[in-house]
């Protein structure tokens, strides 16, 4: 499989501002690209715009060479996004908020295989024991790691990923970053940005924003 | 943690799957907040009360109110729990998520309507009897008040909800919420209270109800695209 996520001559104003001009981009297998820059110089912008969400742009987007208006349907059923809300809800156990997403991703969240990957999926963002404990009475982090364990419970091709850092200690940070590099080089790619120092890696490229 | 990369998805269907979670967990969330489920019911049942205080015990001038009283306050009530739809949503991330699901929008948020007119229309119409014997309703009106109100609450649910993605991404969406939705609301006040009106009269209520019906079968093929449209207006603002 191969993937790639084309951006021509893209630019975006706001506020009588451009926040970039003639942004070029091309994203492929097997790559992590990190998107730089300081506070509000457009990076959550460029994240929503790549992933499909504004429309208040100029420029073009490519999906495996389609035009992204075209191929939109397929774009999305291989995009994972992470924004800066974690998009958990307070009122639902993390394995109920689990079982929303893993429907939208196409399997009936009825059937006991995928009840056992919810598990998995949560014991492998250090959550066991947290299972049926309402996701509001949960810390930043831990709700944090409610999000990310979606990238484990419904496989996406491509990642992208606004701050997923945010809130998670240490040893989370490091096993996120493996995860990043494996998901990398098994042929899938990831778009994020973050202002937390990413570990050199062949497969990173930076891109940064003014 | 190893993360294995299938072929690239080639369409993700589930729709009904996809439709059916979300039923599941709108309704698990309201459930859990029942506050929330009973606000709009309260404010009913006060509403109906004062009435008779205010105006007069007399069963006669009561009666003859009673339809249009009712119809209102279940409007106002429904009006009022709209606001809520798809705050919350928004406000935790949930609804770019939803937005960004391969699933038709539409159809995902019809779901959320659905779930909304259980837990508010379906209640008040139940509710609307009892509150009729307080307003000395006549008899035999009751069921099509009862009727009236569950065809009608599921268009005003439908036609909110168009009101309620256009304002969630407003600070103090409520006040304008009202203001865009009241004028599309009363053609079904009209006819829902004019049912309930035959009914008294002793006239056919049927033509009344097969308007309402007509009303809801039009916004239900229209609104879940209007509801759509909305939500991408809001989020991309």
């Amino acid at each position: 499989m191969s993937l790639c996520l084309e951006a021509r001559q893209l630019a975006c104003e706001r506020d009588d501002r451009w926040l970039f001009q003639g942004l070029d981009l091309t994203i492929r297998s097997g790559e992590i690209v990190r998107i730089e820059g300081p506070n509000g110089s457009g990076k959550t912008t460029l994240l929503k715009i790549l992933s499909g969400q504004l429309g208040d742009y100029q420029g073009e987007l490519f999906w495996n060479g389609a035009a992204m208006k075209d191929a939109r349907e397929h774009f999305l059923a291989n995009l994972l996004y992470l924004g800066h809300a974690p998009g958990i809800k307070a009122g639902l156990t993390p394995l109920e908020n689990l079982a929303w997403y893993q429907a939208l991703s196409g399997k009936s969240n009825q059937d006991s295989d995928n009840e056992e990957s919810r598990l998995d999926a949560l014991a492998n963002v250090g959550l066991a024991g947290f299972e049926d404990v309402p996701a509001g009475q949960l810390s930043a982090g831990q709700q944090r790691r409610v999000a990310l364990a979606r990238l484990t419970l419904t496989p996406r091709a491509l990642w992208v990923l606004d701050e997923p850092f945010t809130a998670i200690d240490r040893y989370g940070v490091a096993a996120l970053e493996q995860q990043l590099v494996a998901h990398a080089q098994s042929g899938g790619c990831v778009l994020v940005t973050t202002h937390h120092e990413l570990t050199a890696s062949p497969l990173l490229r930076r891109i940064a924003l003014a | 943690m190893a993360t294995s990369v299938g072929p690239l998805l080639e369409h993700n269907g589930g729709l009904m799957i996809a439709v059916r979670a979300t039923l599941v967990r709108d309704l698990t969330l309201l459930l859990r907040r029942r506050g929330e489920v009973l606000n709009p019911l309260v404010f009913f049942a006060l509403v109906i009360t004062l009435f008779p205080i205010a105006i007069s015990p007399d069963p006669e001038l009561l009666a003859t109110i009673a339809p249009g009283l009712l119809w209102v306050a279940a409007l106002l009530a429904a009006l009022l729990s709209l606001d809520s739809l798809f705050r919350s949503d928004y406000d935790d991330g949930s609804l770019e998520q939803l937005l960004l699901a391969p699933q038709p929008l539409a159809a995902l948020s019809l779901a959320k309507v659905a779930v909304h007119w259980l837990l508010t229309g379906l209640p008040l119409a139940l509710m609307a009897p009892l509150l009729g014997i307080m307003l000395a309703l006549p008899a035999g009106s009751y069921a099509v008040l009862a009727v009236s109100l569950a065809l009608g609450t599921a268009s005003l649910s439908l036609i909110g909800a168009i009101g309620a993605a256009l304002t969630v991404g407003l600070a103090r969406g409520g006040v304008l919420l009202s203001l865009l939705v009241l004028p599309l609301y009363i053609p079904v006040l009209i006819f829902g209270a004019g049912a309930v009106q035959a009914a008294i009269l002793g006239d056919g209520v049927s033509a009344h109800l097969a308007i309402l019906g007509a009303l809801l079968a039009a916004a239900l093929m229209l609104a879940p695209w209007a509801i759509a449209a909305s939500l991408r207006i809001s989020i991309n603002g």
